[in-house]
């Protein structure tokens, strides 16, 4: 995973609330069995005017002009400005997987669903919450501005608008320990296969009938 | 001190907490998928690890396989979709590869994931259940933590049996008293939907309790659970009771002989203690509810099926107000019509909410003696398992279905998310039994009301959103 420490990037809008991960990532890109490549179909829908398929080539298909991603203005966007509850419904991590892939370190929102918030996190994405009246100030300011950027400071937590003033976010403090050194979270809890053993000998003893091998 | 149900569970799984608010979590299933499975597969062979415990493991294909039976029957080599076929291969290849039990394509005990699972006795009370699909939460009905992961997290259970979890706040949603007749556990858990929101729940592991739970089956408190993360909860729960012990008694993997007694001695205990904190309470008089359709483009879109859609002037900010705009266009409708007056072109019955075999019934029953309106351009009866197909057929239900015009299918999730042939066309109407109405779930373009499955027959005869009992006077009787 890469690590995350501070980031400036360019800010795009999600312009509603609900947003699911079926949006971000139709059903029929979940074929793949690759968890790279899933980028040029972020917002398949919302994007292009026909319908994709897997092995469409997406460079040759006609772009939904309304679609603000495909603006010249948001060209090269990493921070991700939405609404309440980003992130809905399934648990597909390519939705994650394609914030990635199509450059996206950060989304900010006034709430997001657990399981994406939890996808985003591995894979090096910041799901930052801001209250809801700052959310929409920023949507504000965006709109106003083109070439809007953030600067976002993982080490002390902090969005800073152009203006010089910034707000603070509150992270969960191991998953920014992770982002912050990148770090893969099997490996720490390999750390613990000592403590996980000795609990799953405790465990077995209490409900062997967990531990039979399932015989078809 | 007095536990909550999901106390309980939490506190007989945690390997350790950690200072910094995080918890290990041991996990006793994992249940894998071909869909979300192969990226994890893959991660552990790149990284060297092995699984942790591989008898924790049971796999089985169903997000993308065909319901045709034509097509099933020629196996994996004959499916049309060579992307879909790789996928269910590569399930096949780490199955072996890494010796995990697998429920293969056309074997009788296949299906969708959630169906199995408990049918199999996979997914017994007081386990802790994952799997890489957010409908995990399904497993909650038997007093089990049961919630859907992200790959990533599929990866890391896989090499560790454990989740690296924060515990989640408690919450209570009562339903007293008895359910009207045509009301189902699907009619519950869209009215809490519509209640609190689909973010209501973000945080929380629900329990569901009350008379009206208690009087539902086990099939009911699937639909139920299973509908926990639409409220934006990853987990739904229901006490365990005589219900859920007579359910699980003769699964094939459940615990036999003294085991059973052991392990009934624990799953007793599986309720909520008397004077347990919860961290939030909701009651729902049961009676009050009625049978629900949904009208929008997110489940909290929802009303009676003798209401109507909402207007602009009765949104209370911009941000709704502009929802409620892009969901009609969508959906094709106008503001204020009546739910009604609404006209399915396609009628869907499956999926992991509502394909049980309680479902079909309660469809057979509306359907019986009855034919599908003229308008109605495709109608799915997709059961959740080769196990319920067995069941209804040997019920003479596949008769009644195909006797209606309806067509009978394999088992898979099928229409439910369109990954394979079945799907809606841009623009067509569908009353579906499944649990997402999402703008392009059902098949790009297309329209999606969620509905119980007696609600979805009774859409198919009349040709148009109608109460059950409503249908005689309308004039299609029997
Ligand atoms: S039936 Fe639908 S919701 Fe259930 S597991 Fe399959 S795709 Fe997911």
């Amino acid at each position: 995973m890469k690590p995350f420490t501070q980031h400036d990037g360019l800010v795009a809008p999600m312009d509603r609330a609900n947003v699911d991960t079926d949006l971000m990532v139709p059903k029929q890109f979940l074929k793949s069995i690759r968890r790279s490549g899933f980028g040029p179909n972020l917002f398949d829908e919302l994007r292009y005017l026909d319908e994709g398929e897997p092995d469409s080539d997406n460079s040759q298909r006609p772009l939904n002009p309304e679609f603000p991603l495909n603006h010249a203005r948001y060209q090269g966007a990493s921070i991700l400005l939405a609404r309440e509850n980003f992130g809905c419904g399934s648990s597909r991590e390519h939705a994650a997987w394609a914030m990635e892939d199509f450059g996206f370190r950060a989304v900010i929102a006034p709430s997001f669903a657990d399981i994406f918030r939890s996808n985003a996190l591995k894979n090096g994405i910041l799901p930052i919450v801001l209250p809801a009246s700052q959310v929409d100030q920023l949507f504000g300011e965006m709109y106003a501005a083109e070439g809007y950027r953030l600067v976002i400071d993982l080490e002390a937590c902090t969005v800073l608008r152009p203006n010089g003033e910034s707000w603070s976010f509150e992270v969960d403090p191991f998953r920014r320990d992770c982002l912050l050194k990148g770090l893969d979270d099997i490996g720490i809890t390999l750390e613990r296969s000592d403590a996980i053993r000795s609990f799953e000998q405790r465990h077995r003893d209490r409900f062997p009938w967990l531990f039979e091998d399932i015989v078809l | 001190m007095a536990q909550t149900l999901y106390d309980k569970l939490w506190d007989a799984h945690l390997v350790e907490q950690r200072d910094d608010g995080t918890a290990l979590i041991y996990i006793d299933r994992h249940l894998l998928h071909e869909v979300t499975s192969p990226q994890a597969f893959e991660g552990l062979t790149l990284a060297g690890r092995s699984l942790w415990r591989r008898s924790a493991n049971l796999a089985v294909p169903d997000h993308n396989v065909s319901t045709l039976k034509a097509e099933r029957d020629g196996g994996l080599n004959a499916l049309p979709d060579e992307v879909s076929r790789l996928q269910l291969q590569t399930l096949d290849d780490n199955c072996l590869a890494f010796d995990v039990a697998e429920i293969p394509l056309n074997d009788v005990r296949q299906g969708i994931v959630h169906v199995m699972g408990p049918e199999q006795g996979a997914v017994l009370p007081g386990m802790t259940v994952v799997c890489g699909d957010s409908h995990t939460s399904t497993h909650g009905a038997a007093g089990a933590l049961a919630h859907g992961i992200g790959t990533s997290e599929v990866e890391h259970v896989m090499a560790t049996q454990c989740l690296i979890q924060r515990k989640m706040k408690n919450f209570r949603i009562e339903v007293t008293g008895s359910l009207q007749p045509g009301v189902t556990a699907k009619d519950i858990a869209l009215a809490v939907i519509g209640e609190i929101g689909t973010a209501g729940g973000t945080g929380f592991a629900i329990e569901f309790c009350g008379a009206a739970i208690q009087g539902l089956t086990m099939e009911g408190r699937m639909t139920l659970c299973n509908m926990a993360i639409e409220a934006g909860a990853r987990c739904g729960l229901v006490a365990v009771d005589d219900v859920t012990l007579s359910y699980f008694r003769d699964k094939p993997l459940a615990p036999k002989g003294d085991d059973w007694g052991r392990a009934e001695e624990w799953w007793r205990t599986l309720h909520s203690d008397e004077g347990a904190a919860f961290d939030r309470t909701l009651q729902i008089d049961g009676e009050s509810i009625d049978a629900h359709v949904t009208w929008g483009t997110s489940p909290e879109m929802v009303t009676s099926v003798n209401g109507r859609v909402p207007t602009l002037d009765e949104m209370p900010d911009e941000t709704s107000r502009l929802g409620l705009t892009r969901a009609l266009e969508y959906m094709g409708l106008e503001q204020g019509t009546p739910l009604s007056d609404i006209r399915p072109d396609a009628i869907f019955i499956g999926s992991c909410t509502n394909s049980r075999i309680e479902d079909l019934r309660s469809a057979a029953e509306v359907l019986k003696g009855r034919r599908i309106a003229p308008s109605i351009r495709k109608a799915l009866v997709v059961p959740g398992s080769g196990l319920v197909k067995a069941q209804a057929e040997a019920e003479g239900l596949d008769r009644i279905f195909l006797d209606a015009g309806m067509e009978w299918r394999e088992p898979g999730c099928s229409m439910c998310l369109a990954m394979n042939a079945d799907r809606l066309m841009p623009g067509e109407r569908c009353a579906s039994t499944s649990n997402r109405n999402f703008e392009g779930r059902q098949g790009n373009g297309g329209r999606t009301h969620l509905v119980s499955p007696a609600m979805a027959a009774a859409a198919a005869v009349a040709g148009h959103f109608v109460a059950v009992d409503a249908l005689d006077s309308e004039g299609v009787a029997v």
